[in-house]
């Protein structure tokens, strides 16, 4: 939940990257980190494996600008993705304000898609979190790929209602990368202003 | 929508934090004091120790505090209330204050970690009695005076607007 300073007149949120595997994550966070100016970023944490995978998280803090007199502050956390480190993601999962769930457009990921959003449902559920009543986007991640299935079956599986917003990206060239990361801070703070707790 | 009522800080609050948490530096002759929500935002600094990253600290202190909780559960203890790492020069002893506060003392061979121990406990009483209020507020209050109970949906998408 988010942390207002009257004090530092500023406001800090928590966004989480979630996903299965490989698909993307810390990949999105590097290209935020990139494109952002310097005195909009701070550094960037990796708590990584020897191979890059993600062992506990990334770490990315914004500042994206006032809202009247207030700094408006994102901590951009990724989760890792593989399925054994599931206590980790429990961990990062609290205390989140919004969830871009990353999916790996490539064909044979369709399943770890679903599983991984299956999981991501399950523990917001215990820590009493409802998934339909927090601030979520969906990225379809490695369009650039050809393996990559039509978005219409990835959305078919994952937002078959069609509520979520969700981005076409490749994480890799930045396609889409800071659009999915607009939307969700844009939900956010309108979740806030509705004073929603 | 969440179990734990947003964190809300007014100067008071934060005046009164500075005080505790720079009496306990004086106290316990440490280098610096820092207050980190546990989900990884710094709340107030005091000390000697200005000029670091306080925001890659606070992040990492709290992914620290959250893997030691996670590790106690896994062994059958409710929390490790208490973490001590002992460096070459620098020692950084935590402890949790009101559950969901956690402080960080950092100290040199000027101190102690008895010292420490010691402070630390008083100041934790008096620290926890002001968050106490803090989170108590914070549930009653129905968010009317929240600085974004105001905001646009212009004032918004003027931050994207680049
Ligand atoms: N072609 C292509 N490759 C991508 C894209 N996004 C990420 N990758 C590659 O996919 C691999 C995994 O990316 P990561 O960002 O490390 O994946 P992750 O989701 O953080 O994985 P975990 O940390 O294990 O959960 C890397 O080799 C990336 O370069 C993309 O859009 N297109
Ligand atoms: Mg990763």
């Amino acid at each position: 939940m988010a942390f207002i300073n009257y004090s530092a007149r500023e406001i800090n949120c928590k966004l989480v990257y979630y996903g299965p595997g490989l698909c993307g994550k810390t990949t999105n966070l590097k290209y935020i980190y990139e494109k952002t100016a310097g005195e909009a970023k701070g550094k960037m944490i990796s708590l990584a494996t020897e191979t890059e995978r993600t062992l506990f998280f990334d770490f990315l803090p914004l500042s994206l600008g006032e809202i009247r007199g207030f700094k408006t502050r994102f901590h951009l956390y990724t989760v890792p993705g593989q399925v054994f480190y599931d206590a980790s993601r429990k961990l990062i999962l609290k205390g989140v304000d919004g969830v871009v769930f990353v999916a790996d457009s490539q064909e044979e990921r369709y399943e770890a898609n679903i599983e991984s959003l299956d999981n991501l449902r399950g523990n917001l559920r215990e820590q009493g979190y409802h998934i339909d009543k927090i601030p979520w986007v969906l990225q379809y991640n490695k369009r650039d790929l050809p393996n990559s299935i039509p978005v219409e079956e990835l959305r078919e599986a994952l937002n078959p209602t069609g509520k979520i917003l969700d981005f076409e990206a490749s994480a890799q060239t930045g396609t889409g990368v800071f659009e999915t990361l607009k939307a969700l801070a844009k939900l956010v703070l309108t979740e806030l202003k509705r004073g929603n707790k | 929508m969440s179990l734990t009522p947003q964190l809300v800080l007014f100067e008071e609050d934060h005046k009164k934090l500075v005080a505790v948490s720079e009496r306990l530096t004086h106290d316990a002759n440490a280098k610096a004091v820092f207050l980190i929500d546990r989900n990884g935002q710094l709340v107030t600094e005091a000390g000697e120790l200005k000029g670091i990253d306080t925001t890659s600290l606070s992040s990492l202190v709290a992914g620290n505090v959250a893997a030691t909780t996670g590790l106690a559960k896994v062994i059958g203890e409710p929390d490790f209330p208490i973490h001590f790492h002992q460096g070459e020069r620098d020692n950084v002893h935590i402890t949790l204050v009101a559950q969901r506060i956690i402080m960080v003392v950092i100290f040199d061979d000027r101190s102690s970690l008895g010292l420490v121990r010691l402070r630390v406990k008083k100041a934790g009483q008096k620290l926890s009695q002001i968050f106490d209020e803090i989170f108590k507020r914070a549930e009653s209050d129905d968010g009317a005076d929240s600085p974004f109970a105001e905001i646009s949906e212009d004032d918004i998408d003027n931050l994207f607007s680049d």
